[in-house]
């Protein structure tokens, strides 16, 4: 009986984040683009429903009716495989985050996180870094110069950045002393001060800088400069194909904010401890909206940097940078 | 406690089975109609001249080899800062330690920079 009610417990998790994260993705590609617009003194999307609202759904419909071409000179198994990989990656991350602290219904308590394993931050790395494959894979098999060129360039810049990446969060680490996001949100309790971008600042700058550049969002949009490469890796992709390679993108970005909010900014916590009759789940969607709103900001306001700019910029500012970071951590957390 | 890791194979299942859906369920609506000039690599209308798919630059596999050094010693690093408070104990060892490993993952940057691996002309 147990069993049954943990499957229950499972399933109804699972399908609930996962069209929470769907609906986000749709509504953050009409935000983008609303921001945008705004950003750059013009409307934005506006007849679709009303502010637009409706512009996901149409965009939606209208991929799923458009032609799905596979190219000649496709590698035809790679070449479905690469956008499923991307999604799917991206999609799953979120079954480590928490959401909010444990809930009681009807009896049980319900922790709001699918999985609290406690190798949390290696699931989240590991799956990060295989959306790269899809990535890889979507550009080589098109058979297309700029889709090759596209996909070696994002391939190149992700993993140049994922190395400071995966430096800047040990010192977030060192101090939680646990790889389970349940219990690093738990670690930041108490009011705001106990964050971790309070501790850890210059980690979560690099941990941001970094995320963009995983993204692959400007200023490190070079995988899909379209003044030199058309489009990038996704350039012979078509229907919906191409959508799931928007969305999984979209996807990634929201999990790259989600896991930010949880390692440095509180996860859940309520910034001060009065407030914490706010349910847990406002606190931590107020906080990735925050950063979403960010991520979009950010793509409004700064140039596209030349290729051997960001890559001197990963290995040669962000890598020393980090270690650095790590090492004074080690040394102040001795000292006290 | 494997409970955690079937949850995490349901949810991998969902995102699957949504990912597989979408992508049948597009090749069954949309039309289709393929000509011999559809189908040729996209290259803003000119004819594609040669292969397809060339050599590559020699720069991505020296990133490539460095990611994989540089990645490697930093998931070392991990477990280590996992216990380090907990061992304080130990007084400056565990720290004296680390700067040993981080040393050594500085020396072979030096020599990295110096050799020009990370130059792009």
């Amino acid at each position: 009986m147990e069993l049954v009610y943990f499957l229950i417990e499972v399933v109804v998790k699972s399908i609930v984040v996962f069209a929470c994260l769907m609906l986000t993705v749709a509504y953050l590609t009409w935000a983008e683009r609303k921001i945008l617009g705004h950003v750059q003194v013009r409307y934005g999307p506006n007849r679709v429903g009303p502010f637009g609202l409706l512009q996901p759904f149409a965009d939606g419909i209208k991929a799923f009716f458009k032609e799905d071409l596979i190219p000649g000179r496709a590698d035809k198994v790679c070449f479905v495989i690469a956008p499923m990989i991307v999604i799917v990656s991206a999609i799953s991350l979120f079954a480590v985050i928490p959401f909010g602290n444990k809930l009681v219904l009807l009896g049980r308590e319900i922790k709001l996180v699918i999985a609290d394993v406690d190798i949390g931050i290696l699931y989240i790395f590991g799956l990060a870094s295989l959306g790269e494959y899809g990535v890889v894979l979507g550009g080589w098999s098109s058979g297309n110069k700029y889709g090759l060129t596209g996909a070696l360039r994002a391939a190149a810049m992700m993993i140049s950045y994922e190395v400071a990446l995966g430096l800047s969060i040990i010192g977030v680490l060192m101090i939680s002393q646990t790889l389970r996001l349940t219990d690093i949100v738990l670690g930041q309790g108490g009011g705001f001060w106990h964050w971790n971008v309070f501790l850890q600042p210059v980690a979560f700058v690099l941990y941001m800088v970094c995320g963009l550049a995983e993204l692959s969002r400007t200023p490190f949009d070079m995988p899909e400069a379209e003044s030199e490469l058309a489009c990038g890796f996704n350039i012979e992709y078509s229907s919906m194909k191409f959508a799931l390679f928007f969305m999984g993108e979209y996807a990634h970005m929201v999990a790259v904010c989600a896991v930010s909010v949880t390692l440095f900014l509180g996860g859940w916590q309520p910034p001060i401890p009065a407030l914490s009759f706010i349910p847990g789940v406002v606190w931590f969607l107020i906080k990735l909206v925050a950063l979403i709103f960010f991520c979009i900001w950010e793509r409004g306001t700064f140039p596209r940097l030349r290729y051997d700019q960001i890559m001197y910029f990963g290995w040669k500012f962000l890598f020393p940078l980090a270690l650095i970071n790590l090492v004074v951590t080690a040394i102040v957390l001795a000292i006290r | 406690m494997l409970y955690g890791y079937f949850a995490i194979l349901v949810y991998i299942l969902i995102a699957l089975g949504f990912a597989g859906f979408v992508i049948l369920a597009s090749h069954v609506v949309g039309q289709r109609k393929s000509t011999a000039t559809k189908l040729s690599p996209y290259e803003c209308g000119m004819p594609t001249i040669g292969p397809t798919l060339r050599r590559l630059p020699i720069r991505y596999y020296i990133i490539a080899m460095l990611f994989l050094v540089f990645d490697i010693e930093i998931v070392f690093i991990y477990p280590w800062a996992v216990i380090y408070r907990s061992f304080k104990g130990f007084g400056f060892f565990i720290l004296g330690e680390m700067l040993v490993f981080v040393g050594i993952l500085i020396i072979a940057y030096i020599y990295v920079w110096r050799k020009g691996a990370l130059e792009w002309e």
